[in-house]
């Protein structure tokens, strides 16, 4: 079964001037967000992503740019209580 | 053990650059760690040869670690390892230093003749690390030159897990350090399956999935991480309870036992059916369904004393599971950080006034 979180909230976004179409970004995306047409990239399911940052650290055009990061309440309670970015700032407790 | 160019000396304190000492990678030696057995030489010196069969402690130690118990020391060294008998056309797999990450990997290398090259993640997982970019370009980088790879295999190519990608900018590896990156499948457990399609994963390896076993493993994390505030709740009422404040028993106790279950337990496993997506909202749903069985066992308004009473338990409990359950996006794979910060802009209010409406009727219904 496909799990699907809350629509239209990602951030993710792809250029299509600077995609050549390598297709680096759909061997590291882990929910079938990408997918490919005529040697171009395509986002084909916009509310599976999970803003992991994957397909945007490895692309080499610089052709897709997501605000990643980690999707994790507990995570958001404490950046907002310290004023730092959310991060699974581990002390015993994190993913 | 590979940690560096000292490498042919014993790991820690002699023979070490000052580079190689930032990288404190020498943690403690695992010479006598059961899984190794002996050493493979090779051009930049002694490799230490690891088992691929777990044992019991290593089973054990998994479960430890999913109830929180020395989570944080649960680690491999950093540097390189053999499988079986390795030379320089083997492949080279990488992976955390968490020791749940390397003893999946190694399982799964059974059969093969495999380096490990295990990264400095600071004894967190692969997908985690990357997220923090532990698990990353520079750490991988860096680790290639360490072990002086290039002296080990003559081919020029690393697999890495595919959760390790966030982290990690395959272009900028090649370019820094003259290795391919590979991404693998997502499960370590399809290792062969991709060897034999020649380095290729297929769509199915590469995606992650969160079935019912998954989430259920990862319950205990939850409980976990609420056993201290509950604990300090539980100190609180039993010395409100020696001060003849408040009177303790089984029946009071027991929804709020039932309402932290649903939150961190229940909700989670049940995740993908109960209806709507906010996670929060399913716990909450969960924790109500929870209250209205609590308030018929107790034969309803007649039992619970008034209706401030009924009032507290229908406001507070499902407001626990909400909260509970809200905190599960951390655990589970699919729920981005824009979702969840908009998710937490409705349920944190809402939780908020939930818990003090509860609160408030209790206080009412006492006084």
């Amino acid at each position: 079964m496909k799990h699907h979180y809350l629509k239209n909230v990602v951030t993710l976004q792809l250029d299509d001037d600077k995609c050549n179409g390598c297709g680096v970004c759909l061997n590291v995306c882990p929910h079938g967000v990408l997918g490919s047409e005529e040697k171009k990239v395509q986002i084909v399911d916009r509310n599976a992503c999970m803003e992991c940052g994957a397909c945007a650290a490895n692309c080499p055009f610089n052709a897709i740019t997501v605000n990643a990061g980690v999707g994790c309440a507990a995570a958001i309670i404490k950046g907002a209580l310290t004023g730092r970015e959310p991060s699974c700032g581990c002390g015993e407790n994190c993913c | 053990m590979i940690t560096g160019e000292g490498a042919s000396k014993s790991c820690c304190g002699r023979g070490l650059s000052a580079v190689e000492e930032q990288m404190s990678s020498c943690i403690q030696t695992p010479a006598g760690a059961h899984w190794s057995k002996g050493t493979i030489d090779t051009p930049s010196g002694k490799v230490l040869k690891i088992s691929t069969e777990l044992e019991f402690r290593d089973i054990s130690g998994s479960w430890k670690a999913r109830w929180g118990i020395n989570r944080m020391r649960y680690t491999v060294p950093p540097g390189l390892y053999g499988v079986d008998n390795p030379d320089n056309t083997s492949p080279v797999f990488v992976t955390a230093n968490y020791k749940m990450s390397f003893d999946r990997l190694r399982k799964e290398l059974a059969g093969l003749n495999a380096w490990i090259m295990v990264l400095d993640t600071k004894g967190i997982n692969v997908w985690c690390a990357a997220g923090k970019g532990t698990f990353g370009t520079a750490e991988l980088v860096r680790r290639i030159a360490a072990v002086v790879l290039s002296r080990i295999v003559s081919h020029r190519t690393i697999i890495l897990p595919q959760l390790g990608a966030p982290g990690v900018s395959a272009h900028e590896v090649r370019r820094q350090s003259g290795f391919n990156v590979v991404y693998g499948p997502v499960r370590a457990s399809d290792i062969k399956a991709f060897l034999k399609a020649g380095m290729k994963a297929t769509r199915e390896m590469r995606t992650v999935k969160f079935g019912f076993v998954d989430r259920l493993v990862l319950t205990p994390v939850e409980l976990a991480g609420i056993w201290k505030p509950v604990a300090i709740i539980a100190a609180a009422l039993v010395i409100a309870a020696m001060t003849g404040l408040v009177t303790v028993t089984f029946s009071g106790l027991y929804p709020f036992a039932g309402a932290i279950l649903m939150g961190a337990v229940v909700a989670p496993v049940l995740l993908p059916w109960i209806p709507g997506r906010a996670f929060s909202w399913k716990g909450w749903l969960m924790g109500f369904l929870w209250t209205l069985a609590v308030l018929r066992l107790h034969g309803g308004l007649a039992q619970t004393g008034t209706i401030w009473n009924m009032s507290a338990l229908l406001f507070l409990l499902p407001a626990i599971s909400a909260f509970l359950t809200m905190n599960f996006t951390g655990a589970s794979t699919y729920t981005s950080l824009s979702g969840v910060k908009k998710e937490m802009r409705f349920a944190v209010p809402v939780i908020i006034v939930l818990a003090v409406a509860g609160i408030g009727s209790w206080l009412i219904g006492r006084f």
